[in-house]
């Protein structure tokens, strides 16, 4: 059953990146113009969308860093891992869809340089920069530990602390300055998503993004090298998932009262059909999770992974695109190379997780369980099994 | 004391020079075609629009505090002393952020270009450095098209509409629009006719942004201290845990990460 099935996974993975080469080229041969449906009208499409949204998912890294090492929770280093490998992969899915969507990408060192504190845009520049290379510094011991480079390994653990926290305070700053960059067009951004709170909103959305993420993935490494975590783990997560999601949902509703703009949801315009959308696909596994009988089931807590991450998918499209279209008076959907070339930046960061899961020790119990595992053969919860530590 | 620029529609006849003098002044090419087309765009500064016989000119706003300058990421955007706000080429890494952001959908792009640059009116700022007026303002053979200190036009587009106010709606656009803009507007039909976004604020729009950026040191400072005093106090709790006898171990540097 194994063979056929990466076989599978492998034609599909050539489908999406072969096409997505050609457009890539396309993109750097021919021009922004012809490769985009972006116009003067429409000057941010599809690429700015995808850009919010990867770095929604790399929420996780943070969150489970702060919670591990900062709050000492420990019972969930075995997650942390990966949450940071797929932090690091989302941040560079961003550098990627950025250096693309730059009209002169040649040019993506100026704000080195070129300065402008009063620009959000400028903040986001250095955050990126800065929260990657920790990102990286952060991963860096899984692949210290591979090679058996001790002496390094311990120097990284030294810094460890301060490199978290400084994570912890880029990833606020930078998840938030994403939804600052909305603060400046009031009249543009449609009322049901335009709000002085969309700071605060990008910011909770990326924690609940990344709480998603790990339950997403989990359930993938599962089926894909059964490398699973502790059921009780994903249990927390899931719960913690309902409270953040029913938190950040209400304060949206608070939100469209305080501005005074709920008859809005009773337009009958496109902006909210979508705006329905994005709300039921974060309220309904918000609701889901509530229930014991969904968050003690992994398959039913991937469910609502999945919908949680297409909800925010939406939110993220919303802001960029939908919300954006009135205002400008143009029409605009992406052109088949900006689909095909988001698509396989997609799938090369799928690849490179798959990959690494493979070859570095990314799970704590890698290749613990034989195949054809099943529920009962669940590890029982309290012997969490601790990672090879390395050093004294 | 900066400089500005008063457009008035009343006085406007639609010839199109001041779209033909601009188109000189950038080194843009002039044609038939071109002057039919009724869009800003990267080879066309400003237009002159014709609804039901009722004109009014577009062209970059040149605002007192202006969106671009504040949202470049590499500060490509200056306000000028003078009055204009420039564009410089050679910072500019193509965000096009600008063009998001602008209040008056102004700064356009070279679609068209491999690597391409943003292009709009900049109020003819090295003729203004000069001493000498816009382009646009020079070739206006009615006078529709002012060129002069902005307070002054100010007080003469007031001036306008207190002589003959039935001919004019009773507003100076960009008197207060988003903070007040070098160029000024009058028209004796409303603005929005000509899609001017009329529920514009009238604080500075860079206001909206800078404001929540001022936290950036607070949340760095505060953000530092908080998450140092919790890892602090949780990891003093295993040592102690640790050194009473207890099983846990500090979470200290002795760990491997993940």
């Amino acid at each position: 059953m194994r063979i056929p099935k990466i076989t599978f996974w492998k034609a599909i993975l050539v489908l999406i990146l072969v096409p997505g080469l050609y457009s890539l080229i396309y993109r750097l041969t021919h021009g922004l113009g012809q490769s985009t449906n972006l116009t003067d009208d429409f000057p941010w499409g599809l690429w700015v969308g995808f850009k919010l949204f990867s770095v929604a998912l790399a929420g996780g890294g943070f969150t489970l860093a702060a919670v591990v090492y900062i709050f000492n929770l420990k019972r969930y280093r075995p997650v942390l891992r990966a949450m940071i490998l797929t932090a690091f992969l989302g941040y560079s899915m961003f550098i990627a869809s950025l250096i693309l969507d730059l009209g002169r990408p040649y040019r993506i060192w100026h704000p080195l340089v070129m300065w402008n504190h009063h620009s959000v845009m400028f903040e986001i520049a250095w955050c990126v920069m800065l929260y990657t290379t920790v990102l990286f510094l952060e991963f860096l011991p899984v692949v210290l530990e591979r090679l058996g480079w001790k002496r390094q390994l311990e120097w990284l653990h030294t810094i460890m602390i301060p490199l978290v926290i400084a994570g912890v305070i880029l990833s606020t700053l930078h998840q938030s300055s994403l939804g600052s960059l909305y603060l400046i067009v009031p009249g543009k951004l449609y009322p049901l998503w335009y709000s002085s709170l969309e700071p605060v909103f990008f910011f909770i959305s990326a924690l609940c993004a990344g709480l998603a993420m790990t339950i997403f993935e989990s359930w993938h490494a599962d089926k894909a090298f059964h490398q699973r975590l502790e059921l009780s783990l994903l249990v927390g997560l899931g719960r913690v998932l309902a409270v953040a999601l029913s938190f950040y949902l209400s304060l949206r509703l608070v939100d469209l009262m305080r501005r005074h703009v709920v008859y809005l949801l009773w337009q009958p315009r496109p902006e909210t059909y979508l705006f329905f959308l994005e709300i039921i696909l974060l309220a309904v596994p918000m609701v889901l999770l509530f229930r014991r009988k969904v968050h003690t089931n992994r398959t039913a807590l991937y469910f609502c992974s999945v919908l949680t991450l297409l909800g925010f998918v939406a939110n993220r499209m919303n802001v960029a695109i939908t919300g954006m279209l009135a205002a400008s008076g143009g029409n605009y959907f992406p052109k088949w190379t900006e689909i095909s070339i988001t698509l396989a930046i997609i799938a090369s960061g799928f690849l490179v997780f798959a990959l690494a899961v493979k070859y570095l020790p990314i799970f704590p119990n890698g290749h613990a369980y034989a195949e054809g595992s099943s529920e009962q053969r669940e590890p029982v919860s309290s012997s969490v099994p601790e990672l090879s530590h390395v050093g004294p | 004391m900066s400089k500005g620029i008063l457009y008035d529609a009343t006085l406007c006849i639609d010839c199109k020079l001041c779209e033909k003098g601009c188109a000189e002044r950038n080194g843009l090419p002039y044609n038939d075609a071109i002057a039919a087309e009724s869009k800003q765009s990267e080879h066309k500064f400003t237009v002159v629009l014709n609804k039901n016989d009722k004109y009014m000119r577009r062209l970059c706003m040149n605002c007192q505090d202006p969106s671009c300058v504040s949202v470049c990421p590499v500060g490509a955007f200056t306000k000028t002393e003078a009055g204009p706000v420039t564009y410089n080429a050679s910072k500019c890494m193509g965000c096009r952020y600008c063009m998001l952001a602008c209040p008056f959908f102004v700064p356009k792009y070279e679609w068209n270009k491999v690597f391409p640059l943003v292009r709009k009116c900049d109020m003819c700022s090295d003729r203004v450095a000069n001493g000498q007026q816009t382009a646009c303002a020079d070739a206006c053979p009615t006078g529709a098209t002012k060129f002069g200190e902005r307070e002054a036009l100010i007080a003469e587009a007031q001036q306008r509409i207190k002589d003959n106010p039935g001919n004019y709606v009773n507003h100076i656009y960009g008197l207060n629009e988003v903070g007040g803009t070098s160029v000024l507007l009058l028209s004796s039909v409303p603005f929005e006719d000509f899609g001017f976004m009329t529920n514009q604020t009238t604080e500075p729009m860079p206001l909206l942004t800078y404001r929540v950026l001022t936290h950036v040191p607070d949340v760095v400072a505060l953000g530092s201290v908080l998450l140092g005093g919790i890892w602090w106090i949780t990891n003093r709790r295993v040592e102690v845990a640790a050194a009473e006898g207890g099983t846990n171990k500090p979470l200290t540097t002795k760990h491997g990460q993940g």
